[in-house]
């Protein structure tokens, strides 16, 4: 392919693009995000592909392999466009039914169909489906429609339109609409980004960076994995944005190595960038200079936290720093450094193709437009559920989430992963956001929404959560490695018949001491479950202390008393 | 391994990663992928090519928890204990998994067929309990299944 090499080169490739594909032709989009891919979509995909050519189809109808659709629990996915039928949990056996009814006769096949579980009605097209209707996929929307390995959609679909507006701004000009916007940081802690942006600009340094921070370790949590590897694009122009406003040459992305198909996906975008010219020196002629380089991770969740990320990046143990000087002054290799999540790049394009006054409309006051969450464990629809920032718990679970399954009662919901805390029934009707979530006494975090039913000992999951913050501790500072181990230990004695009088007021004296003295925002926040249980479910533990009974039936205290 | 290969195998991964320091971990994924483990000798040869002290390439082989210094089984079994997974007995699917191969989890079967290792979360949380082994997802895993499922690796 040859390199753009201006902004008119690119709209005319858009244009060319847009004129070969014929919006009516019969597409068929299979999901192969890693979800689908464990529910068997590759061979669905190739039963597709080969069934098209057999029946001599393939002048009529396209096959697209496509990024994740967030409906997890129903997959293998397929939807047929421009009808928009949605086919549910697709096997092989369906695919010459699926061509010979559904695209030769234009009928429906009704047992493929998503039935509506309240009303038993079947439901024929994707936005239809109540999992989707409360949602508001700004971010997340594409990935049904584009193939995450072909630039050319993307662009179809208006991709790198908000690059060639950026590249039309002044970097201030670009610093300040994302100010306005009031986009904070979809990883976590919910910095505003273009106050960011602006310290890391401002910053002196020999060189400038910035960091797609894509170390996804919250268990539960895959937004951003989705993201990167359904849309990778979007990821990059948002990337490309940032750098050109923050006066970066190099960027760099930190992924996880447990997400292969993601670390393929992105580094066939870098690639075909770099074909296009969108990466590499004098791009679209701007005289902007910019490359991406993929860094794998090796499993260890600290690397989130972005001085140990950034450690990592040097070839360091990822262990994290006192951040007394924040990255965006000296960050990697000493140089101002900007880190931002994979979400919050992914909302770039679209702040500076539609404005920040239409971003600033979605969301409520200090939260600004959408949030990807991942809302898995006892809740009937799994998936990626992308919201506008204000809406309730109660909605996310119930209405979209489709509530508890097998007539259980909902126990609580745990947002913000492992160092986040669990929010009772009582606080189902709080609206979320940045702030709201962290008055109840948890926090926004990278998006995992873990609901828990009845059946889910609250102690048993501060001792999980407590167990695993301790395996992933670096060790580097006292009183996360100590005090983890002493409140895991607690823990478990709590469990296991053994708790004492006075264990409770122990439990919140260490949380206090971690909350003060430890390092890094691991050991800072890790005392969230324990500290989070105790206030709402404080009952529990002490049935478990002294009454030596767990109300949910799951720790085995009456093995230990018969020991 | 003879002297020879060691070196050229290493070789092999640091031109592809043109001997680029930050990219240790990556290295390390990389010779991990083709070896099973992390050789000392290899460990050794990357620190030498490099020009890293071997007690820096030692510290991140061990700080991370995909590396591994020791010889792995044939097939890697990776049980996913994120919390998706927790709250759907992961617990149980790890504890039937011991039972049946009578080893724990970071050890090898003594006929180096299995490995066996937990993982915290690989986002396939609709279809928890997970386990993985080598490149295949068994979804939905109960303690049940475990032994029909481990039959299909030899």
């Amino acid at each position: 392919m040859t390199r753009l090499k201006s902004l008119g080169e690119l709209e005319a490739l858009r244009k060319s693009i847009i004129k070969g594909r014929d919006p009516n032709k019969t597409c068929i989009t299979v999901c192969n995000g890693t979800g689908c891919h464990a529910q068997g979509c590759k061979n669905v995909t190739a039963a597709f592909q080969e069934e098209v050519k057999r029946q001599n189809l393939a002048g009529k109808v396209d096959i697209r392999i496509s990024g994740c659709h967030g409906f997890c629990e129903r997959g293998p996915l397929v939807v047929i466009k421009p009808a928009d039928i949605f086919y549910q949990r697709v096997r092989v056996k369906d695919i010459p039914e699926i061509l010979a009814e559904t695209i030769g006769k234009g009928n429906i096949v009704s047992r493929l169909l998503y039935t509506n579980p309240k009303t038993g009605e079947k439901i024929v097209h994707e936005n239809e489906v109540p999992f989707y209707q409360r949602q508001k996929r700004i971010i997340f929307g594409n990935n049904g429609l584009i193939d995450p390995t072909s630039i050319d959609d993307y662009f179809a679909v208006g991709g790198y339109a908000a690059l060639r507006k950026a590249l039309q701004m002044t970097p201030e000009q670009i610093i300040e609409e994302i100010k306005k916007s009031g986009l904070r940081g979809r990883g976590g802690a919910g910095f505003p980004t273009g106050n960011k942006w602006e310290s890391t600009r401002r910053a002196k340094g020999d060189a400038k960076y910035i960091i797609c921070n894509s170390d996804e370790g919250d268990p539960g949590a895959y937004m951003d994995r989705s993201l990167i590897e359904g849309n990778p694009h979007s990821v990059l122009e948002g990337m490309l944005i940032g750098a050109f406003a923050i006066g970066s040459h190099q960027g760099y992305i930190y992924i996880r190595n447990e997400y292969p198909l993601a670390v393929k996906n992105v580094r066939l975008a870098i690639q075909q960038m770099e074909d296009i010219g969108l990466l590499g020196k004098d791009i679209l002629g701007s005289g902007f200079d910019f490359n991406i380089r993929v860094n794998r991770g090796g499993g260890a969740f600290v690397c989130g936290e972005e001085t140990a990320l950034l450690a990592s990046l040097e070839g360091k143990p990822g262990e994290p720093r006192a951040k007394y000087i924040y990255p965006s002054e000296r960050g990697l290799w000493g140089q101002p450094t900007n880190v931002n999540n994979v979400e919050t790049w992914a909302n770039i394009p679209l702040i500076i193709s539609n404005g920040a006054d239409w971003y600033s409309q979605i969301g409520t006051e200090g939260s600004k437009g959408t949030k990807i969450f991942a809302l898995v464990g006892n809740i009937t629809n799994t998936g990626l559920v992308e919201v506008p920032m204000g809406i309730t718990l109660r909605e996310i679970v119930y209405d979209i989430g489709g509530g508890i399954p097998k007539g259980r009662r909902f126990k609580a919901v745990q947002t913000g992963g492992p160092s986040g805390g669990m929010i009772p029934e009582s606080l189902l009707d709080m609206p979320v956001d940045f702030d709201e979530l962290t008055k109840a006494g948890s926090m926004m975090g990278s998006g995992g929404m873990i609901v828990m039913d009845e059946k889910t000992c609250m102690v048993d999951m501060a001792r999980y959560y407590t167990s695993f913050l301790e395996g992933e501790s670096c060790g580097k500072c006292v009183p996360c490695r100590e005090g983890l181990q002493r409140m895991r230990e607690i823990l478990t004695n709590i469990t296991i018949g053994k708790g004492k009088k006075g264990d409770i007021e122990l439990l919140e004296e260490l949380s206090a001491t971690l909350v003060d003295a430890a390092l890094c925002a691991l050991g800072g926040t890790a005392p969230n479950p324990v500290m989070s249980t105790i206030r709402h479910f404080r009952d529990e533990y002490e049935a478990h202390i002294k009454e030596k009974r767990c109300p949910a039936g799951v720790c085995n205290i009456g093995k230990a008393r018969a020991k | 391994m003879e002297v020879k290969e060691v070196k050229e195998k290493v070789a092999r991964v640091l031109q592809k990663y043109r001997h680029d320091k930050s990219l240790l971990v990556d290295i390390l994924q990389d010779i991990q992928a083709e070896n099973g483990y992390l050789p000392r000798e290899m460990l050794e040869e990357v620190s030498r090519g490099l020009d890293v002290p071997l007690s820096r390439v030692y510290s991140v082989a061990t700080f991370f928890k995909a590396f591994s210094l020791k010889p792995r089984g044939r097939h890697l079994i990776n049980v996913c204990l994120g919390t998706a997974c927790h709250v759907r007995g992961a617990d149980r699917v790890l504890g039937q998994i011991e039972r049946e191969l009578g080893i724990k989890k970071g050890e090898n079967t003594p006929d180096l067929r299995f490995t066996l290792e937990t993982v915290n979360c690989v986002g396939a949380c609709a279809l928890g309990p997970i386990v993985i082994i080598g490149e295949d997802y068994h979804g939905e895993m109960t303690p049940e299944k475990v032994s029909a499922v481990l039959k299909n690796y030899n």
